[in-house]
Parts: C-alpha cells; sequence; structure tokens
C-alpha cells in the first residue's frame, strides 16, 4: 500500500477570514477513488473536513471538486493516477464557498429554474402517453442525461466573468426541453436564450463539454440556441 | 430556533417525496407544502435506480399476473389487499410520468417499450435505458418546479418528529449550511427518506441511506414492520457493492461460476433449455439467486478477486449495439470502477445489500398508526413486498404510494388545521447541541463500523440462533457505547456534516437492531430471511408480519400481526421448470 498526500482547502465561515489549506498523507490501495480518500482523512484524521458525497457511482451529482486544477468528480477519480505526486482538492470554481470543498449551489437552483425544464403543452393526452420515436427521442436525449454536477460552471470562464450567465448546464437543459417533440413551451423560453445573459453570453470556448462527466455536450446545445436565437430575431423582424 | 408554518410537511426530496408534494398541492393548491431534504431533490438516492419499473401494458400481460408474481415473490407474506391496489395502479403513474415528460425507452412505432425482471411472467419494466430512477427523480424535480405552493428546504436534515396528544405536530430540523435549528409546525408529516443499507458493509446504497425516516418514526412511536427482511441483490461489484442492474440478465445476460457453469441450474432455477424463458434461471427472483451465490462460495467454485468472491456476469453475447444501447450506465460503471470492458469481458460480481423490504407500517393509504403521520417508498412498509421484493415494483410502488401519502396528509392537513400550540422542541435542541459538547468519547467510524461488520456476518443472507444472539448483545453494547458518548472533531455548527453523521448514527443503530431481533423471532426461512436452523417456511407459525416496537434504551419488543390473503392461498413458490422460450424486445 501506498502513501499520498491529499492536500485540500480549507474555510470556515465563522472562524477563517480567507481559505488556507491543509495536508494529509492518505494510504491508498489501486482501487481506491479520490472520494474515499478524503472518507479516510474524514474517519480517521480530521473529522471536521466538510465535502458533499452520496452515491459514489458517478450519478448523483454531489461530488464535484477541482482536482488538480482540473474540475472531476471525486468518485469516479482515482488516487493511483495522482501518485506518486500530491493530490490538492479544491471547490468547483465561480461559486461562493460555504465550508471548504462545500459550494454554495443556490445560484445554479435559480438558473435551472429560469429555463423552465419541464413540458409545457397545452394538448397533453388526458391519458396513456404521447407516442415518440426513437428517432424523435434522439433529438433530445443527451441532453436529458446532465446530472446537474456543476463541473461545466467550474469550467467555464464566461461564467467566472460574469455569473449573470445563464450557463452550460441550464441552458443545455432548456434546449432539452425545446428539443423534445412533445414540448410546446419553445416560445416560453426564447426570452431566456435571447438574453444578453443568455446564449449570447458564451464565446464558444467549449471546455464545459470536454469536463463533462456524462458526455453530455452543452456547447452544441447553446450554439443551436444562437441559431435559434437569430431565427427567432429575424422572425420577429419580419413580423413587424 | 427558527419557526416555519405549514400545513403538509414532506421529509425526504426523492422520487416518494416528490411525488407526494406533487399530490399534496394537487389536492390543494391553498396548503403550504414543504418540502424538506438533507440533500437537493437530485441527489436522493432514486437516482441510482437503473432497470426499471413494473407496469402492465402488453396485451399478453394482466393484472393478475402482475398480482400474482409479485406475491409469490414476496413468498405470500405481501398484504393481498394493498396488492391489489397496487397494481391496479402502476400503469397510469408511469404513464403520468411519461406526460410530465420522462424518456421512456420506445419501440420503432413510437409507444413505450418493455423488458424482462426477475420472477416476471411477461416482460412488463418500463425502462429508460438503464438510467431509469436518474430519469424519474429528474422528471419529478423538475416538474415540481412549476408548483409554487412546494416550498423547498434543499440541506435541512430532519432530526426528530413532534408528537403530542397521539398527533403529529412538528418537526425538528437543522439548517446544514448554518446549523440552525428550524421548527416546522405543521398538520401532517409525510415521511419519504428512503430505505436503510448502509447499516450493512456491503451495498449497493448511497452514503445518505442511513434509515433516518424509520428512526424517526420509530422513536415517535409508530412500529417498524418485516425489518428483518433485507434484500441482497445478486449483481454488485465486489468491494464497492456498486450495482450490475437485473436488466443486464433481463436482457439475456448470464451467471456462471469459476468454472463457466451456470450453477443456477443446481438450485431449483434449471433446466438451462429454453433459454431465455420467464421464471427461470438468471430471470429467477433476487432471494434465489443470492442464496444460490453463498451456497456456490461454500462448495469453493467463486473466483478469488481481491475484494473476494465472486462469479461473472457475462453480456457479451449481447453485442456491444445492444451493450451500448440498453445498458450504457453499467457499461461506463463496469470501465470505470472494475476496469472491465463489458463488450469484451464478464463482470465479476456477488450479492450486496440492496433493498429493505419492511419499514414504517403503514395501510393502504399510507397511514402510520400515529396521527397525521404518513410513510411512502423503501421507508415504509405498506405491504407490497412480503419477504422478497420483486425487480421493478420498487420505483413504481415510489409513484404509486407518493402519490397517495401526498394525498391522504393534504386531506388530513384540510381537516385537521395545524394549531399555533406551543410545541416542546426546545428540549430536541438541546439534545442536538449536547453532541457537540462531548470532550470524550469514541470516534463515529469506530461505532460505524463494527455495526456493519457485525451485521454482514451475523444477519447475512444465511443466519442463524447464535449468530443473532450475537448480533443482538452487540447492538445493544454499541448503542450503549453511543448513549455514553462519541466525541467529534468539529464542534461548529457551520455545514457539520460529522455531526449529521453522529445524528444519523443514532437512527441507524435503531433500525439495526429491529433487523437483528425481527430475524431472531422468526423461526423459519421465508424469502430473504433464511435461517440455517429452521430451514422450511412454516406457515402455521409464521404466516405473519413482524412487528418492531421502540423501547427506548431497552431492545425493541417485537410482536407479530396477520397478513392479508385475500384471492391467492400460500403456496409452495416454483419457478424454473417447463417452459416456452420468451421473445424478448
Amino acid at each position: 500500500m501506498n502513501t499520498i498526500t491529499i492536500e485540500c482547502l480549507r474555510y470556515h465561515p465563522e472562524s477563517d477570514a480567507e481559505p488556507r489549506f491543509q495536508s494529509w498523507p492518505v494510504p491508498f490501495t489501486d482501487d481506491m477513488s479520490v472520494l474515499q480518500g478524503l472518507q479516510y482523512i474524514k474517519d480517521h484524521l480530521d473529522g471536521s473536513l466538510t465535502f458533499r458525497w452520496s452515491c459514489r457511482m458517478a450519478i448523483c451529482g454531489s461530488c464535484g471538486f477541482v482536482l488538480n486544477g482540473v474540475p472531476k468528480l471525486g468518485c469516479e477519480t482515482f488516487l493511483r493516477d495522482y501518485y506518486p505526486g500530491t493530490l490538492r482538492v479544491e471547490p468547483l470554481s465561480h461559486f461562493p464557498i460555504v465550508r471548504d470543498l462545500a459550494i454554495d449551489q443556490s445560484d445554479f437552483l435559480k438558473k435551472l429554474e429560469s429555463v423552465k425544464p419541464y413540458l409545457i403543452n397545452p394538448d397533453v393526452p388526458k391519458k396513456g402517453t404521447f407516442i415518440q420515436t426513437p428517432g424523435q427521442m434522439d433529438e433530445y436525449y443527451q441532453y436529458s442525461k446532465c446530472i446537474n454536477c456543476l463541473l461545466c460552471y467550474a469550467a467555464c470562464p464566461q461564467y467566472g466573468l460574469n455569473s449573470a450567465f445563464t450557463g452550460p448546464a441550464a441552458l443545455a437543459l432548456l434546449h432539452r426541453y425545446n428539443a423534445d417533440s412533445r414540448d410546446a413551451g419553445k416560445a416560453e423560453r426564447m426570452p431566456v436564450v435571447n438574453a444578453e445573459d443568455g446564449v449570447w453570453g458564451c464565446t464558444l470556448v467549449g471546455y464545459c463539454s470536454e469536463v463533462c462527466p456524462k458526455g453530455v455536450d452543452p456547447a452544441r446545445a447553446v450554439n443551436q440556441n444562437k441559431i435559434e436565437s437569430t431565427k427567432d430575431y429575424f422572425f420577429r423582424f419580419f413580423r413587424k | 430556533m427558527q419557526v416555519v408554518q405549514a400545513d403538509v410537511v414532506v421529509v425526504g426530496a426523492g422520487g416518494a417525496g416528490l411525488r407526494a408534494a406533487l399530490a399534496a398541492a394537487a389536492r390543494d393548491s391553498r396548503l403550504r407544502v414543504a418540502l424538506v431534504s438533507k440533500v437537493l431533490p437530485m441527489r436522493s438516492h432514486t437516482v441510482a435506480a437503473e432497470g426499471g419499473a413494473a407496469g402492465v401494458t402488453r396485451g399478453e400481460d394482466s393484472l393478475e399476473h402482475h398480482f400474482n408474481d409479485t406475491v409469490s415473490g414476496g413468498d405470500w407474506l405481501c398484504d393481498q389487499d394493498v396488492v391489489d391496489y397496487f397494481v391496479r395502479h402502476c400503469t397510469e403513474e408511469l404513464e403520468q410520468l411519461e406526460r410530465w415528460g420522462c424518456p421512456w425507452s420506445r419501440k420503432p412505432d413510437g409507444n413505450v417499450n418493455t423488458r424482462f425482471f426477475g420472477g416476471m411472467t411477461i416482460q412488463r419494466t418500463w425502462f429508460a435505458a438503464d438510467r431509469s430512477g436518474f430519469h424519474m427523480l429528474h422528471t419529478l424535480f423538475q416538474t415540481s418546479l412549476k408548483v409554487p405552493s412546494i416550498q423547498r428546504y434543499d440541506e435541512f436534515f430532519c432530526a426528530e418528529l413532534l408528537v403530542e396528544d397521539g398527533r403529529v405536530r412538528g418537526v425538528v430540523a437543522i439548517e446544514i449550511a448554518t446549523g440552525e435549528i428550524f421548527l416546522f409546525q405543521c398538520s401532517s408529516v409525510v415521511v419519504a427518506t428512503g430505505g436503510a443499507g448502509r447499516v450493512f458493509r456491503q451495498n449497493t446504497n448511497a452514503g445518505t441511506v442511513t434509515g433516518d425516516g424509520m428512526g424517526l418514526a420509530f422513536r415517535a412511536g409508530a412500529p417498524l414492520r418485516d425489518m428483518e427482511f433485507v434484500q441482497w441483490h445478486p449483481t454488485c461489484l465486489p468491494g464497492t457493492g456498486i450495482l450490475m442492474t437485473e436488466a443486464c440478465r433481463g436482457e439475456g445476460a448470464i451467471l456462471v461460476n469459476k468454472d463457466g457453469y451456470r450453477y443456477l441450474q443446481d438450485y431449483g432455477l434449471g433446466p438451462l433449455d429454453p433459454w431465455p424463458r420467464a421464471k427461470a434461471m438468471e430471470l429467477g427472483p433476487r432471494d434465489r439467486l443470492s442464496q444460490a451465490f453463498w451456497h456456490e462460495q461454500r462448495k469453493g467454485r467463486t473466483l478469488d478477486t481481491p475484494q473476494g468472491p465472486a462469479v461473472h456476469l457475462d453480456l457479451r453475447h449481447l453485442g456491444a449495439k445492444k451493450i451500448h444501447e440498453r445498458l450504457p450506465l453499467i457499461t461506463e460503471a463496469a470501465q470505470t470502477f472494475a476496469g472491465v470492458d463489458a463488450v469484451k469481458e464478464p463482470i465479476p460480481v456477488c450479492p450486496a445489500v440492496h433493498y429493505t423490504m419492511g419499514g414504517i407500517f403503514t395501510n393502504v393509504r399510507c397511514e402510520t398508526p400515529i396521527a397525521g403521520l404518513y410513510a411512502a417508498g423503501e421507508c415504509a412498509s405498506v405491504g407490497i413486498h412480503g419477504a422478497n421484493r420483486l425487480g421493478s415494483n420498487s420505483l413504481v410502488e415510489i409513484v404509486v404510494f407518493g402519490k397517495v401519502a401526498g394525498d391522504s396528509a393534504a386531506q388530513f392537513a384540510l381537516s385537521n388545521p395545524s394549531s399555533q400550540r406551543g410545541l416542546r422542541a426546545e428540549a430536541v435542541e438541546q439534545r442536538l447541541t449536547s453532541l457537540l459538547r462531548n470532550d470524550k468519547g469514541e470516534r463515529l467510524a469506530v461505532l460505524r463500523d463494527e455495526m456493519r461488520d457485525t451485521m454482514e456476518d451475523n444477519v447475512g443472507i444465511y443466519r442463524d440462533e447464535p449468530g443473532l444472539r450475537a448480533a443482538c448483545a452487540k447492538l445493544a453494547t454499541l448503542r450503549e457505547r453511543y448513549r455514553r458518548g462519541v466525541k467529534l472533531d468539529d464542534r461548529s455548527r457551520a455545514f457539520n456534516t460529522e455531526w449529521l453523521t453522529a445524528i444519523e448514527l443514532g437512527f441507524t443503530l435503531e433500525v439495526a437492531e429491529a433487523m437483528a431481533h425481527g430475524a431472531l423471532a422468526r423461526r423459519e426461512s421465508r424469502g430473504a430471511h433464511m435461517r440455517i436452523d429452521f430451514e422450511a417456511r412454516d406457515d402455521d407459525a409464521f404466516l405473519k408480519h413482524t412487528l418492531a416496537r421502540h423501547a427506548g434504551d431497552a431492545a425493541p419488543r417485537i410482536e407479530h400481526q396477520p397478513v392479508t390473503i385475500t384471492k391467492s392461498p400460500p403456496r409452495v413458490r416454483h419457478y424454473g421448470g417447463e417452459g416456452k422460450q420468451a421473445v424478448l424486445t
């Protein structure tokens, strides 16, 4: 069994003026994840280290951290890949820190709500289901796989500069509903798309899609909506 | 202490809690519905459910089949009046989810597709690839955002139910970010906090699945029912317990031992051919498959892996296309967590604790014996799972009975408005904060690990009297040590997860004790409860539910309660045997 040094950002709102770093030596086996390393610290070395986690199988989206500068899920990243170096664990960038590695997620929740992420359709069947072919599902399905882990917000330079930007995951979800054949709510969502902080806030860096642990492509969703936004603008112009 | 006035409080925002909140709000939009959860809704453990949800849809299927599969799957310990209600409402709830946007996988004609699960006569599992729980949860959460009367309290940890004069009056919770104590005054409460798999060492469950709601209700005086029935899922990654969905087998995967032999044929699930066929071999129920593994291990026919004994789950013959289309999540998980490419190699798997069949005793309206207190989902025992839950019945249970619980709680609130009486919440606050002041005591992880080892070693797939007695004694000692004090490194209030873990451990120890004492009292083998010293099912003595009643610091009092049998008298459970080949779609 080898031992790796894990260095974590610490910040306590009741006692720290600013964040600091603390390191621990952590013995590990080849199958141990970064999350298990943090759990080892909490169980045996310092019970005050604070972080979120839950499913430990990359589906609940709780354990996003910045690991040696890169946003990743702690549960599906392994200590062996950082050995013999030091692993530095920081909270996700661009969000206020509540404590240690736990960030304040409330801004994202507001944005999620702002894109109206639910079916809007006056003609929902009273009984049974909609008919939707596998081809129609393909139009939106990849965007429905977002686990809201917020790695893409930590990766997004625009969100870092201007937190009013709706951001990758929320815009991907907006597109997920707009592209769903069962939905008729596009017009209600266009104001979010067209706003200065909507799709036009994106400068096409594409790092959001690169860090996504689920293979969702938020950059593509955003840019498809730039086309939609342009069409929307012209159609409104012509209708006048 | 901050005070929040609500009409209905829903504790837990997974599938059952969200469905309950939606139903309560739909009953009357003037009701103030507080949805209180220790995690954000989309972090709830519903998110990890993979395979799918059962609902009769195919022409050749019937409610009768779903009823019979469920009752025999549960080894006749199901309340048949409740199963009857359940099977009649499954499909409409799955359709409701579809109309809310759930991306169920489709047939080429645009209708919803179904797949096989173990113990099923006909294909009836609705699925969304192998992310069924994930999509159900996100659909319910996102749909809840359009309902203004649902007020969410995300990351609030519920620590106590206030029951006065036989009626629930409120909930005391900790706002995690600040550590402040909140009192929710209300008319009714729905507990929807999920299961308690973290009582055991090797389990498929998220870290949050610590039996909090069971503990809350148990302490408040509601009995826990059938707690000895714990389901081991037969196909999980050794070590972590990460789940490889039953849908693998539903799509045609096979299980082989170290010699490449399909060993299930030796355990009453054969013959091999024709394959695949319903309710045979790999499409047998979970209890039988996990028990077969135990025997294979004893015979020395399992593989040795660094993480423990295993058998092989082989998907290779399904082909890359079908594997990636139907089982993408577990394919990724097998690669990431076991380093196995499921298209090219078999996956090493073993049983791990997956589900608690028992829970807070409720009737078909989700009412507990405490007025105003309701429960739904895995934390509840409404009576449909009996001694062994069928795969696909729990994902649909959370919507069928989540809805019932929310609706019942709303109706109760409408006819019994909350009184503005002073509640004795200060004592609760004192007790909670005193945990932060212990200067001596043991580390949490020590007590937690001893509990898990005890449960794993002595309350496992096969049990006997000496082991169970040892477990009961050990759990009593652990509770005593817990009462004497745990010493926390963290004495502060803001986002103190060590403090929350200490409170959770208090619940978990009591839930574990209910399991061990229930298992000791049940001197027969039925479903998932196997006694080496009482190998047969004993309907004369034990065709009845176990009720565990909280007895303060002492061990729970165990009582029994009749099972409701309406139309299916107990028979021998029958799997394997003759049958025609099934066509998997």
